[in-house]
């Protein structure tokens, strides 16, 4: 009885701490999820970002379009595009442009910008050098200002691809004044 | 109650308490089954009652009975209720009464422990209803919970869901500890790993699967719980975070999750067959390695939920062909039992009739299965009403149906009576015809473009959701029919004998039927 | 006889199929060629599940009807043989093989990553569907156009019941379309399955599906990911026009914006305004401030008597543009044309007694939008 006691006791012990470790990997697959996102470039997710270690030459053969798009997550009022729909790079080459970003709205306002690349597989080589979306952007009432990107193609990029889009999503990360919220919020809305 | 003699231990000598106290500090592993079983099946009829609900509004087109936030506050529930609540306790009841008898065992390893598991599940379900009646009405995410649905979006009661999912975690987690222990630690001498019944092998395996899934599952809600309370960004993208991660983790979950639901299945049927067809099973050890393989497959498949999130060919491939793989350990287990079968000395009785359905009709939903798992294919099939039959014909047909064959099974065991064969074969036949109009059609439905979680649908459809509809309130009220029948054998009926069914092999048959409340005191030797 | 049964069963779950030419039972064949290779994929793999099926069912019905112990049959011995278990291993994993080769053909083929001519932005929000021509100046968002009336069962429903929206999608035909899909809250799925397209709007990110439909015509299309309150209720139209037809569309939307424009520098009377805001009010704004006014207690305020339809003109127009963050009010400035805005503000100041007599003019609006 005793010997069978004991052995139930360590088996009972290591199967929770399989059960801790197993609870634990669930939150390691967050950050494997981000280099998985990177090898693959699963969800367009833009993993690499900042100045580039290695300046390449610019492959003035080839062009690629990058498409700009601009979209608003619910409840942003600011108005938001880019300067040009489109434009052309070569790979290899530092490209600017921006975007603008207009607050119509009478209060000053926080927002971010997250971005995000089609196809996918393009995610990987798309470099930005600088940009908005690194930081929170703040417009004051009616002010409009205009926000940089730099942006460079990696000549890595495979060849059958011919146009990346880069799309950025502006969030209101504004604090909210406490007591907004009252009434309105559990009102999911109507199915019209 | 005759107490037992023989018994060396003062503390096992006595029978069961009496009154509620009795199940309320029970240890004793027949008790718990008991409790187990009892409350899986009243969470069945909640269940089937929120079921009906949603097959009634969606009798006819337009908006009747139940209005589109309670509808999806019905699918919800519905779901969670249904895998939480009515499958898996129904299993770990299975496997506390069964385990220690197939084994050779006087008990669970840890009988405290199994208490404990058995009586958060009540609390859990209490919390988890209690939405209901909250402001902002109960979770309508739908049982997999996708955010940012289920965060930024949800009801007010999200929270509630949360800490239910946690406590329903752990129950799960503590039962599959005790079982792994019983399995591997008190096994009556001889029996070796190889002569255990497919019952508890499956149940070893689903156990194992439990333990490395249910954390996954206890991590998810915590995550969620924190976006949602604490400002971090787990699968908020404003904040650097990612909705599609939220799929990926729920999913590494969820995957395994739909084999804890089918394997002690398999397992059941596994021992129902040859019974019943006086033929030892056919193929037993590449049945336990193809429940091995199933196992292991399961864990990296997950991705197959969602082909149509964005990810890159390679990505599609690779979940494609490990899907594809699970058919073929999952062929070997339906070729085996029909070998079981192929010139055995077959009777169908009841058990047998709910086995041979499980067959024919897991092996529909498995095929579906295999017809989803082809990428390009499942671009038209994914989140349509051909997912949902393909699922309920691998849950309803498939584990309902094993779990009430079990019962069958073994309810003259557990109750020393034979239950009403006219009225299992009534009952069996009821819910055959029941299940198949239920939900045959709906493969129609989503072939012609019915999405899911619908509350309202285009004409188009109204045909066979009319038929389907009718189908479930017929297989929904037959289910009176096996209330009525078990508590009839409860309270009486012919007197079964020690091995109950002609064919039966194992030491579970070699007690006394019903089986004294401490089986196996002294280990038996098993040869 | 419990054969016949079942078999009567299965003729009596097949038979509507003969009965009513309506009743589909099949995928669609669809309008492009991705489409019609998925559905021969669809229905290759449908034959050999049946194939399988028969065989599997076929013996095991064998035994059910001649291995009953009823007839006499003594059960044999045997229990295992490794041949046979080694045999049923390998010959699904060929079959499985055999299906490998046409599914990974035709997901190479959808992943095709050639050029489009035309490329359009849909983002999905609740409960509609926006769609923006990178190429042209063409922006609108296309609403489920079936009433309440018809949902609530209060009057017939229409043919394309829950199929129907105010303003489709035009593509053109026989020309690559690449869709780049979003959403701005929760998980959408954008679904025509004629155009086999199947792809998530995910907020944050975006996905890209492509199309090339060969056969003009109207395609119908639904949300498939469960999306809140309003799923069941965002459908999605796709008119596929010849070439020409589909310029002159393009065309006629820019007119259209210029008559806007030129509608919007038209004086307005007050009266004029008034009643073309009561209809986009009962259209737009009724269902939840409710078409007295007085709203939902509780869920959604009142207009009637507000302090904000009475007071400060500019706060007023300000909410209904950009919406209220964090509640059910959004921002119309994108939703709606600047005399639609102008109307129903107007409306809002001076219906149900809120008797401000103040006017505001599209063109006012219209100054606010750029």
């Amino acid at each position: 009885m005793e010997e069978s006691y004991r052995k139930n006791r360590k088996l009972g012990t290591r199967l929770v701490a399989v059960t801790v470790l197993m609870f634990a990997f669930g939150f390691l697959l967050v950050p494997l999820y981000d280099v998985f996102c990177e090898i693959t470039g699963l969800n367009g997710k833009i993993t690499n970002t900042g100045a580039l270690k290695v300046q390449q030459e610019s492959d003035m053969s080839r062009s690629v379009r990058v498409q700009l798009i601009a979209v608003n997550n619910e409840g942003m009022p600011w108005q938001f595009e880019p300067a040009q729909a489109a434009i052309m790079v070569h790979p290899g080459r530092v490209t600017q442009t921006y975007y603008t970003a207009h607050n119509p709205t009478a209060r000053k306002m926080l927002a971010k910008a997250i971005p995000s690349v089609a196809p996918a597989e393009a995610a990987k080589y798309l470099h930005k050098v600088n940009c908005f979306c690194f930081e929170r952007q703040q417009l004051n009432s009616m002010e409009t200002q205009q926000l940089p990107i730099q942006l460079m193609i990696s000549r890595e990029l495979p060849s059958h691809i011919r146009t990346i889009t880069l799309s950025y999503t502006l969030f209101d990360i504004t604090p909210q004044p406490e007591g907004l919220m009252l009434v309105e919020t559990g009102a999911a809305g109507s199915p019209r | 109650m005759a107490t037992l003699d023989q018994t060396v231990d003062v503390h096992e000598d006595h029978g069961p308490a009496k009154g509620i106290t009795r199940w309320l500090y029970t240890t004793n592993h027949k008790d718990i089954g008991t409790l187990y079983l009892w409350f899986s099946l009243l969470m069945f009829f909640v269940g089937g009652t929120m079921a009906l609900a949603i097959r009634a509004e969606l009798f006819q087109p337009g908006m009747q009975l139940v209005e589109p936030a309670l509808f999806n506050q019905m699918t919800t529930m519905h779901g969670l209720i249904m895998v939480f609540g009515a499958v898996m306790p129904a299993f770990v009841g299975l496997a506390n009464w069964m385990v220690p008898m197939m084994v050779g065992a006087p008990d669970m390893a840890f009988p405290r422990l199994n208490n404990w598991s058995f009586w958060i599940l009540p609390f859990a379900f209490i919390i988890l209803l209690s939405t209901l009646f909250m402001e902002g009405g109960a979770p309508d995410f739908g049982w997999t919970f996708y955010a940012p649905l289920s965060t930024t979006y949800a009801p007010q009661s999200v929270t509630y869901f949360i800490f239910a999912v946690h406590m329903l975690g752990i129950s799960s987690i503590m039962g599959a500890i005790n079982i792994i222990a019983t399995i591997l630690n008190l096994r009556a001498p001889g029996m070796t790993m190889m002569k255990l019944p497919l019952f508890v092998w499956t149940w070893l395996i689903t156990a194992f699967l439990l333990i490395a899934a249910m954390p996954v599952l206890a991590g998810v809600v915590t995550m969620m719980l924190m976006d949602i309370h604490f400002g971090t960004s787990f699968f908020n993208a404003a904040g650097g975070g990612d909705p599609v991660l939220f799929q990926h983790v729920f999913w590494f979950f969820a995957h395994p999750e739909v084999y804890i639901m089918i394997l002690p299945g398999f397992g059941i049927i596994s021992q129902i067959i040859p019974t019943f067809s006086r033929k030892r099973l056919f193929g037993y050890h590449s049945m336990v390695y193809a429940t091995l393989s199933i196992a292991f497959l399961s864990f990296i498949v997950w991705a197959h939920h969602m082909f149509t999130v964005g990810m890159p060919l390679a990505g599609e491939l690779f979940f494609m062909y490990t899907t594809m793989l699970i058919s073929v350990p999952t062929g070997v287990k339906v070729f085996n039992w029909v070998a079981t079968m192929f010139r055995g000395s077959l009777t169908f009785e009841t058990p047998m009739l709910f086995a041979v359905s499980f067959v024919v009709l897991f092996t529909i939903g498995g095929l579906s299965g295999l017809m989803l798992a082809i990428a390009p294919v499942d671009f038209q099939y994914h989140d349509t009403y051909f997912v949902v039959a393909h699922f309920h014909y691998v849950l309803v047909p498939g584990a309902i149906f094993s779990i009430m064959a079990g019962v069958y099974f073994w309810l003259p065991k557990w109750t020393g009576h034979m239950y009403n064969e006219r009225l299992g074969q009534l009952h069996f036949w009821l819910s055959f015809i029941g299940v198949n109009i239920t939900f045959f059609p709906m493969h129609f439905l989503g072939l012609a473009g019915m999405p899911r979680r619908i509350s309202d649908y285009a004409l188009q459809f109204a045909d066979f959701n009319m038929v389907s509809s009718v189908g479930a309130f017929i297989f929904g009220f037959s289910q009176l029919l096996f209330l009525y029948n078990v508590v009839q054998c409860i309270r009486g009926g012919r007197t079964a004998t020690d091995q109950v069914w002609e064919g039966a092999r194992g030491l579970e048959w070699s007690i006394s039927s019903p089986p004294p409340y401490h089986t196996f005191t002294q280990p038996p030797l098993v040869k | 006889m419990r054969l016949i049964i079942l078999a009567l069963l299965s003729a009596g779950l097949y038979s509507p199929l003969f009965v009513a030419a309506d009743w589909q039972v099949n995928l669609d064949q669809g309008a492009t060629e991705i489409s019609q290779a998925m559905y021969s994929l669809h229905m290759l793999i449908f034959y050999i599940c049946v194939a399988i099926a028969v065989v599997v069912f076929g013996v095991m019905f064998w035994s059910i009807i001649r291995h009953r112990k009823s007839r006499g049959a003594e059960a044999h011995n045997f229990h295992e043989s490794t041949t046979i278990e080694v045999a049923w291993s390998v010959v699904p994993f060929l079959i499985l093989v055999i299906m490998a080769v046409p599914a990974t053909k035709t997901l190479i083929a959808m992943y095709d990553p050639s050029d489009a001519e035309l490329n359009i932005q849909i983002t999905g929000s609740q409960w509609k569907w926006r769609y923006q021509y990178l190429e042209h100046d063409i922006d609108f968002i296309s609403n489920l156009s079936t009433s309440q009336e018809q949902i609530d069962n209060k009057v017939k429903k229409s043919v394309n019941y829950l199929l129907e929206v105010d303003q489709p999608l035009v593509i053109p035909v026989n020309r690559k379309v690449r869709f780049l899909f979003t959403s701005n809250d929760v998980i959408h799925s954008w679904w025509v399955p004629a155009l086999a397209v199947k792809q998530d709007a995910i907020p944050g990110f975006i996905n890209e599906a492509w199309t090339k439909v060969s056969t003009p015509g109207t395609y119908r299309g639904q949300c498939t990911e469960l999306c809140g309150v309003g799923h069941a209720f965002m459908p999605i139209v796709v008119s596929a026009r010849p070439e020409a037809e589909f310029l002159q569309w393009v065309e006629e939307q820019s007119a259209q914006k210029q008559a806007e424009a030129v509608l919007a520098e038209k004086e307005w009377t007050l009266d004029e305004l008034t009643a073309h805001g009561e209809q986009v009010y009962l259209k737009v704004c009724s269902v939840c401030h409710q078409p007295t006014g007085e709203g939902v207690p509780g869920a959604f305020p009142a207009l009637k008597g507000s302090a904000l339809m009475t007071g400060d003109i500019n706060a007023h127009i300000d909410i209904v543009l950009n919406g209220r963050t964090g509640t059910a009010m959004q921002a119309f400035r994108d939703q709606l044309s600047a005399v639609d805005l102008a109307a129903v503000i107007t409306y809002e100041r001076n219906a149900w007694g809120n008797n401000s007599g103040d006017k505001v003019a599209p063109s006012q609006i219209q100054q606010q939008k750029q």
